[in-house]
């Protein structure tokens, strides 16, 4: 195997987009709303794709702005058709959704024919493709830094993330935990719901390019939930899911180069790879979680039922 | 005082000066709550003195939990008012504290029981403010007098029911509130619990604090409440609870498919 520059960014890239999804993502877990996360990344589609159309360019703000609009409307439109269309939450979210991931789709579909825009692209992302399109070159020690655009975008992003889990921390705690407590105190738990998930449509928009619609659930989602598995303490849940994303990035990418070949292929996909190695880590941590673990659960059942 | 009485002028009733009227910690006027156009809890007027230790009872489905919602703002009320010391709720929320029911939240969630009591500090802590030392001491001091002092650590999975349940009371406690709303705080404890929960909320009452208890044990009613409120959509009867904890209003509370609650209660009545 052999490392270039290139290789570096594409890590540090997918650790970006990693860490700020499982930022936000811990509180999706917490708040059981993981399927919301899995709504909007695929919902925000059309809103890319209008701002596509409309603008011509690719990662444009319009982009960002077109996300996090529908990345809301969809949080809007479910809990209004659960509430006056008499189903529940989850399936308003599937009706919600999927409407608007195949209205994205045929659009990007449509453009697809007059503009460079992969519906492939769209679904899986192309990280081994983002160190290419370098947009600042600083010198630091006499070395040139080639710094893609995905670089900084995810870097913005993945900071917003931090000041906001930070910065509001104990109202996220509240809300998530006791959302009518934290309404009667004046921390209106409904108004940091929509600015969770405008966060989450942003940075959706953000890791987009990076990992697809579909591998950016994984990131959202997988790292808390393994997180959650090893800690009774929600700041070092968050610590721990932030760690367990970069770790996935970089092991993601270096399995990507290195495993395939000992079954004698070329390299794979790497934000596939990351999202497996995601994975691996949840199956590790269900099993072998020193509190919550199920070999310890099992452990404890054998010896509380032979006493 | 001056002020007052020469406000009611010669129509005015001597009895209730308008000040007086709007000190009261709690009065709610012609109150209606629907869910989907079907009124759950109807034409609700309810005046709450200060100092009084207050049981709301009434069958399964009677709006209990609906009108402490309605009064927290915390569901859209279809029609009347509810004023909390003569303010809208939103104004007085300071002074207003809440005991949800235990079941409403995750109890497997990565908190401590301090965490969970430190909560009532944030309402008066304001955004962006960090919990400090101050707000930690405060909780620990709470979680002492709910007897939890060596449980503060524990995640809040591995704390029984009636923990659990005191846990939420410490919360309260922190909130310093005048006013407090609980919703079933009774509900599934042990008996060392509950003992502990009405020494606390006696407490509370000596402390001049107006305490509502959504409550579902009718045999206890005269000893922990010294006025009760029957409630079954629209309020039966509101008053000293030796006043309206009779088997006629319990009847016309209950209904006659509770023949027994009401009998048990009348044993109750006719012993205390």
């Amino acid at each position: 195997m052999s490392w270039f520059a290139l290789d570096t960014w594409i890590v540090i890239i997918g650790a970006l987009a990693a860490v700020a999804c499982a930022l936000l993502g811990n509180f999706l877990v917490l708040r059981k709303m993981s399927m919301m996360g899995d709504a909007i990344s695929h919902a925000v589609l059309p809103g890319l794709a209008i701002a596509f159309l409309v603008t011509g360019a690719r990662a444009s703000v319009a982009m960002f702005i077109g996300g996090a609009v529908v990345g809301l409307l969809t949080a809007v439109f479910t809990q209004w058709i659960s509430r006056f269309g008499k189903v529940d939450e989850g399936a308003s979210m599937g009706i919600v959704f999927t409407s608007l991931f195949a209205l994205g789709l045929l659009l990007i579909v449509q453009a697809a024919d007059q503009v460079d825009l992969d519906p492939s692209c769209v679904l899986y992302g192309a990280i081994e493709l983002t160190p290419l399109d370098v947009v600042w070159r600083p010198q630091v020690f006499g070395v040139v830094w080639e710094v893609p655009r995905a670089a900084i975008i995810l870097a913005a992003v993945t900071l917003v993330n931090l000041a906001f889990v930070v910065g509001f921390f104990k109202e996220l705690r509240i809300v998530s935990f006791d959302p009518e407590l934290a309404d009667t105190m004046g921390i209106h738990s409904n108004r940091m719901h929509y600015l969770l998930m405008a966060l989450v449509a942003v940075t959706t928009v953000a890791a987009f390019e990076a990992v697809g619609s579909i591998i950016v659930i994984a990131m959202l989602i997988v790292p808390g939930a393994t997180a959650h598995l090893l800690t009774d303490r929600l700041w070092l849940m968050i610590v721990l899911s932030g760690i367990f994303a970069a770790a996935a990035a970089l092991l993601g990418h270096l399995s990507a180069l290195t495993v395939p070949g000992w079954f004698g292929f070329a390299d794979t996909s790497t934000s596939g790879m990351i999202a497996v190695m995601a994975g691996l880590f949840f199956l590790v941590v269900l099993f072998a979680a020193p509190k919550h673990g199920v070999l310890v659960k099992q452990r404890r059942f054998r010896s509380s039922s032979a006493s | 005082m001056m002020r007052a009485e020469s406000r009611a002028g010669p129509f005015g009733s001597a009895t209730t000066p308008p000040t007086e009227a709007h000190r009261l910690p709690l009065s709610i006027r012609d109150l209606t709550v629907a869910y989907h156009r079907k009124p759950v809890i109807w034409d609700i007027d309810l005046s709450i003195e200060p100092g009084k230790l207050v049981g709301i009872v009434g069958p399964n489905g009677a709006g209990k939990s609906t009108l402490l919602k309605a009064c927290l703002d915390l569901i859209p009320r279809s029609s009347g008012e509810v004023l909390v010391y003569g303010q809208p709720y939103a104004k007085e929320r300071k002074r207003v504290g809440y005991v949800p029911q235990r079941e409403s939240v995750d109890w497997d969630f990565p908190v401590s029981a301090l965490d969970v009591v430190a909560m009532g500090t944030y309402g008066k802590l304001g955004w962006f403010r960090r919990v400090d030392k101050r707000c930690k001491a405060l909780s620990m001091h709470a979680l002492e007098r709910v007897g939890l002092a060596d449980y503060a650590d524990r995640q809040i999975s591995q704390l029984s029911g009636g923990q659990q349940q005191r846990t939420f009371l410490a919360r309260a406690l922190v909130q310093d509130a005048d006013i407090y709303f609980m919703d079933e705080p009774f509900a599934a404890v042990d008996a060392a619990t509950e003992r502990a929960i009405v020494d606390l909320l006696k407490e509370l009452q000596g402390r001049g604090k107006t305490v509502l208890v959504v409550h579902h044990d009718l045999a206890t009613v005269p000893q922990y409440f010294d006025w009760t409120v029957l409630l079954n959509m629209r309020v039966v009867a509101s008053g000293p609870t030796e006043e309206v904890f009779t088997q006629e209003n319990l009847r016309r509370t209950y209904g006659g498919k509770l023949t027994l609650f009401a009998q048990a209660a009348d044993e109750v009545v006719r012993s205390g």
